[in-house]
């Protein structure tokens, strides 16, 4: 009898199942089957976090670095003679800087390791530039950008404050 | 709904002679490792040393996957009834009561079901399932349909019946050629059956 029943509803197991079904199949080939609507979605979905993930790692170091960077008196403009050069070390007894007062008397200071590898930088007099010997690296004076050589990057530049003849190294730009 | 080379799984019960060949062989599968998922049954044991393998039968509308509540339980293009999947499976063993053939079997110590699935890393790159390998005496085969029949005398069915419920699986077993269908149905209290080949009778070894 139960037989006949079976066989009395054909698509009995069609209409038994239940719309939630087609959500969770059992075939395995349906269940792997993935539609153009949510390919496109993982697509969107996952250019939109990558996107904004490249926004949080370019952003969160700017809103967390201190802006409290140290005041540290670097000696008088009067020692540092127009087209030379001097050493010191901002903002932390680590970083290597250097200073140059170029021949129109105005002062720069520039961090002097190399973007490149991370050689010394030093003053070219003659050319009146930013030299690093390692690989003939060459910045601007102006604006610590590299114009020949390997290096790609600016060199980081210190901001300088002068209070009457004392020079202050105030921050860094990178 | 079958495998590409025509290859079907025959369990010729009559045949076994309980050496637990396939067990083993079924233990030392790479994918699970000192678990078997056959089982080996004894029949009347009072009065018998008839042993049965079991295996998973793979119902063409499976039980056990229409109980999960956590869709763990799939089924291959092949027909094939695959094991839980672990990140789904709940262990709930919902299958466990649900499989009218007692296969799937709740593993506590991964909290997972675990059931045989044909070896389909074997068989769906045409290798045989370890079990079918290993049996010395063809209980366990895995051939073709024309091949059983031409070597065996039954004929190979896969259509059951569990009370009120027609189950058709995939895998075949071998009966007396009269069989068409295998009854299963339990008696109620006060009614007996006298069907030679029902199987609640032969289980309780009157």
């Amino acid at each position: 009898m139960a037989e006949e029943t079976l066989k009395g509803c054909s698509d009995c197991a069609k209409k038994k199942a239940a719309r939630w079904r087609e959500d969770f199949p059992i075939d395995w080939e349906a269940d792997n089957y993935i539609t153009r609507r949510e390919m496109v979605k993982y697509l969107a979905l996952g250019s939109l976090t990558i996107a904004g993930a490249n926004f949080l790692l370019a952003g969160v170091p700017h809103l967390l670095a201190s802006p409290q960077m140290p005041r540290v008196k670097l000696g008088s403009l009067s020692d540092l003679a127009p087209g030379s050069s001097a050493l010191f070390r901002y903002p932390t007894p680590d970083d290597p800087c250097i200073a140059v007062r170029k021949p129109d008397g105005s002062l720069v200071a520039y961090s002097s390791v190399c973007t490149h590898l991370s050689c010394a930088v030093i003053h070219d007099r003659q050319q009146n530039t930013l030299f690093c010997p390692c690989h003939n690296g060459y910045f601007t004076l102006n604006e610590g950008r590299p114009y020949a050589g390997p290096p790609n990057r600016p060199l980081p530049r210190i901001r300088l404050e002068q209070q009457g003849d004392e020079i202050y190294a105030v921050g860094v730009e990178v | 709904m079958s495998f590409a080379n025509g290859m079907e799984f025959f369990i010729d019960h009559s045949r076994c002679i309980g050496c637990e060949a396939c067990v083993q062989a079924c233990e030392e599968c790479d994918t699970h490792r000192g678990i078997s998922m056959i089982h080996l049954e004894t029949i009347m044991r009072a009065d018998s040393v008839q042993t049965a393998p079991q295996v998973c039968m793979h119902c063409e509308d499976p039980i056990c996957a229409q109980v999960c509540p956590a869709d763990a339980i799939k089924k291959t293009e092949e027909g094939v009834v695959l094991s839980s999947l672990k990140p789904r499976c709940i262990g709930c063993s919902n299958c466990v009561l649900a499989c009218p053939f007692g296969v799937p079997k709740y593993r506590a110590e991964i909290n997972q079901m675990m059931k045989c699935d044909m070896c389909y890393d074997r068989t769906s790159i045409g290798k045989r399932p370890m079990c079918a390998t290993v049996c010395p005496s063809g209980a366990l085969t895995f051939t073709t349909r024309e091949q059983i029949e031409r070597t065996r005398q039954g004929s190979a069915i896969r259509e059951w019946m569990f009370g009120g419920e027609v189950v058709k699986t995939k895998v075949n077993v071998l009966v007396p050629r009269s069989v068409q269908r295998l009854d299963v149905t339990v008696e109620r209290p006060g009614e007996t059956r006298t069907d030679e080949y029902d199987v609640a009778n032969l289980l309780k070894g009157d």
